[in-house]
């Protein structure tokens, strides 16, 4: 087990600073109050800038603390308030793919599906919400993985279960597996729970561009995938559409 | 090819809505405002009807750049209103005379009750099919007659204009005080108390009854019919249908074989049957409507069984009680606990509707012990909604030869999973969502694209829908027996609570 981290330890020190006087305070002052160098003090305040925990006056260059941080405890997203924000465009995406859409968040280690549309061809199904996925294995598990909405410790806490040959059980190749989804922007599942199906999912984003959910569509591995056993493009673009509408319902202005 | 839309705008009690729909039914864009609700004495619920306008005005444009066309690539525009809520205005200055009258509004309680005594149910049962009640808008316009110096005879005089909200909206968009055209459909006209059922006109003898002057009526059109071109918001875009909010969402659900019901989970909450071109007369306290009526094809009847309060419950415990932040999670509150603890809530807010019709009844929470937290009132507000719809569904099914075996749902609240489950357990029946959840709006968008030659038949929309849920009954059945008993006794608690006035 690993010591405390000496650079949070000192951002801490420094939010309670600014947190304890009426004033704000220039550079100078946290770095002498705190017995820091001025490099330092000044490293970790712009940190806390990056992340609006702490605001720099424009015109004296006193910091003090950010907006954001008022909020840290609000910004929690009820999943059914989700399930409600997003059920026009999850509607709009079975009906365009053809396929079942599932919304999916993080719980204890696992992925809770709290939205389910069935494939639009009549046919008997039935709702999955309230079941879980392995986040390793579905392609909502690890588009909440990549994004951090959910974390691999907790997978690994779970434990990689291998259901098919082509599951990722070791964090050596799920972590590339996570960085290339971050990179592309969306996740595949491809045979990876059950041989014969396949699924894709993208983020969804709330305020300042948190992921705060996936959503995915799934079915049979020769609907979702062409021939090569790669993804279909349009259905990543539909996908990916419904996922930027349903982010920008929540406040997602860059997606 | 470029693609084309029909239009659909949803004026309902809390927001206005415009919506585009694709040739497959698909939702391809959403804009919404909300209006301002003003509740300026207890029972009394009035809109703003130049807010409403101004609120249309704003949403048309918002959704046409959600897709990036422009009113060329609009094929038709079809309107769905909330329903009874009346409007006067002036003629000449296009303003209106006082706030619009909402349907939730109990201030003609006195008022119908008279009318129950003289001349009594039967009078206004076999010409409207519909019993004297606060809901209503004929009641409303006698009000403001009788409470507003010079109103009548201005009416007599062809100074003012009565309108439902679609009457007032179309009024506007079609040019208002240069030339607009005053005009009504018949699912409309069917809920003012004033239209008689069979002949589809106004009735002579209801009119004279309430003295409302035919001049200041709207005509009654069919609900599917090109009435004329939009010369405001979305100039030259042809206005192709209206129909009440209801009956909009029995045809969004493709309702239209005699025997297909539908209820839609809004503010209050509504389940129609399609009963095909049969006038059928409730013997359980439903109502008899027009369902549409298609060009000049024979009009469809519905039966109908409103409940007045189940999302405004949901709203009522956020906003008023703030015991949750929004309404979504009013389940996640519910969820805290197993069940309702004993507790249930009667939400007689403005009286009963179906099937008791009790305007004296307010409402109750019962059972309260100190064993109850805000999670079983929640469960308990949640329940009222389902067990208020297993109500209606025991009159419609004891009114007709064909017992309900689904039922098909819409609206906000179907995007409550315990509430969907709950509602499957005490009907005892499959509860279905179709795959656009926004029928009201789908309706009016299918009703103006059939008039705009949009869409072909019937048959072609029957296609578009699909089921996207479905929950299936899983409670113990002596559980729904007692449980139902509990809710009965909770519901004869809410009665009688207001006491007739003194009179001298």
């Amino acid at each position: 087990m690993a010591g405390p981290v000496q650079s949070i330890e000192r951002a801490a020190a420094i939010l309670r600073l600014l947190a304890g006087g009426p004033r704000r305070l220039g550079l100078g002052e946290v770095a002498a109050s705190l017995g820091l160098a001025k490099g330092t003090a000044h490293g970790i305040l712009r940190t806390l800038q990056h992340v609006d925990f702490v605001e720099q006056d424009a015109a004296t260059g006193k910091y003090q603390l950010g907006a954001a941080l008022l909020h840290l405890g609000t910004s929690y997203l009820d999943v059914n308030e989700l399930r409600s924000r997003s059920i026009n465009w999850a509607d709009a995406l079975a009906g365009r793919s053809g396929e079942a859409v599932r919304l999916g968040t993080p719980l204890e280690g696992r992925v809770l599906i709290i939205h389910h549309v069935f494939r639009p061809d009549d046919t008997l199904q039935t709702l999955d919400v309230g079941s879980l996925l392995p986040l390793h294995a579905s392609s909502l598990g690890k588009v909440l993985l990549a994004f951090g909405t959910a974390t691999v410790e907790s997978a690994l806490e779970v434990g990689l279960e291998a259901y098919t040959r082509h599951t990722l059980v070791v964090r050596e190749d799920l972590n590339p597996a996570l960085a290339e989804i971050r990179e592309q922007g969306w996740a595949a599942e491809v045979q990876e729970m059950s041989m014969g199906d396949a699924g894709i999912a993208a983020p969804i984003r709330g305020h300042g561009g948190l992921v705060v959910g996936a959503i995915g569509v799934s079915g049979p591995v020769e609907r979702i995938c062409d021939s090569k056993g790669r993804p279909q493009p349009a259905l990543i673009t539909l996908l990916r559409e419904a996922a930027r509408a349903i982010s920008r319902n929540l406040g997602a202005a860059r997606w | 090819m470029v693609e084309r839309y029909v239009m659909s705008i949803d004026q309902g009690t809390t927001s206005t809505r415009c919506i585009l729909f694709d040739h497959r039914g698909r939702l391809a864009a959403v804009a919404q405002r909300e209006h301002q609700q003003h509740f300026p004495r207890p029972g009394w619920v009035e809109h703003d009807a130049v807010e409403i306008w101004r609120n249309l005005g704003r949403v048309v444009p918002e959704a046409l750049a959600g897709v990036g066309v422009g009113r060329d690539e609009i094929t038709a525009m079809g309107i769905a209103n909330q329903r009874e809520t009346a409007v006067l205005w002036d003629r000449r200055t296009g303003m209106p005379l006082g706030k619009a009258i909402v349907w939730q509004d109990t201030r003609t309680a006195a008022l119908v009750d008279d009318l129950r005594n003289h001349p009594g149910d039967d009078f206004f049962l076999e010409r409207c099919c519909l019993p004297p009640s606060t809901y209503f808008s004929a009641p409303r316009i006698r009000w403001l007659f009788d409470h507003v110096e010079g109103l009548e005879r201005r009416a007599r005089d062809g100074e003012v204009l009565f309108g439902t909200i679609e009457t007032w909206l179309i009024w506007n968009l079609t040019g208002g005080t240069a030339g607009g055209l005053h005009i009504t459909d018949v699912t409309n006209a069917s809920r003012t108390m004033l239209m008689n059922i069979r002949t589809l006109d106004w009735d002579e003898a209801l009119l004279e009854f309430f003295g409302v002057p035919r001049v200041m009526l709207p005509e009654i059109r069919p609900s599917s019919q090109r009435y004329g071109e939009a010369r405001s918001v979305l100039p030259g875009v042809p206005i192709t249908a209206a129909l009440g909010d209801q009956q909009a969402a029995l045809f969004g659900q493709t309702c239209f074989a005699p025997g297909e019901a539908k209820c839609t989970y809004g503010t209050g909450s509504f389940l129609l049957q399609n009963t095909g071109t049969d006038v059928v007369r409730s013997r359980n306290g439903l109502l008899t409507t027009v369902a549409y009526k298609i060009a000049d094809q024979p009009a469809a009847y519905a039966l109908e069984g409103p409940i007045a309060v189940t999302g405004s419950l949901v709203q009522w415990f956020r906003d008023r009680l703030g015991l949750i932040s929004s309404a979504p999670e009013i389940e996640t509150l519910a969820r805290t606990v197993e069940d309702n603890g004993g507790c249930y809530i009667v939400p007689a807010f403005s009286g009963l509707f179906a099937p008791h019709w009790r305007s004296d009844a307010r409402g109750v929470i019962v059972g309260l012990t100190s064993y109850i937290t805000k999670g079983h009132l929640a469960r308990a507000v949640l329940e009222a909604t389902g067990w208020q719809t297993r109500e209606v569904v025991d009159a419609m099914n004891a009114d007709s030869s064909l017992a309900l075996k689904e039922l098909k749902v819409d609206g906000g609240m179907t995007s409550d999973n315990l509430l969907m489950q709950f509602l499957a357990d005490v009907l005892d029946v499959p509860v279905v969502r179709p795959l656009v959840a926004e029928t009201v709006s789908l309706g009016a968008a299918y009703a103006a694209g059939l008039a705009a030659g949009y869409w072909p038949d019937l048959e072609v929309l029957r296609r578009n829908w699909h089921r996207a849920a479905q929950w299936l009954p899983d409670m113990d059945p002596a559980q729904r027996e007692s449980e139902y008993d509990n809710w009965q006794r909770a519901v004869e608690r809410s009665l009688g609570w207001i006491k007739p006035p003194n009179r001298p």
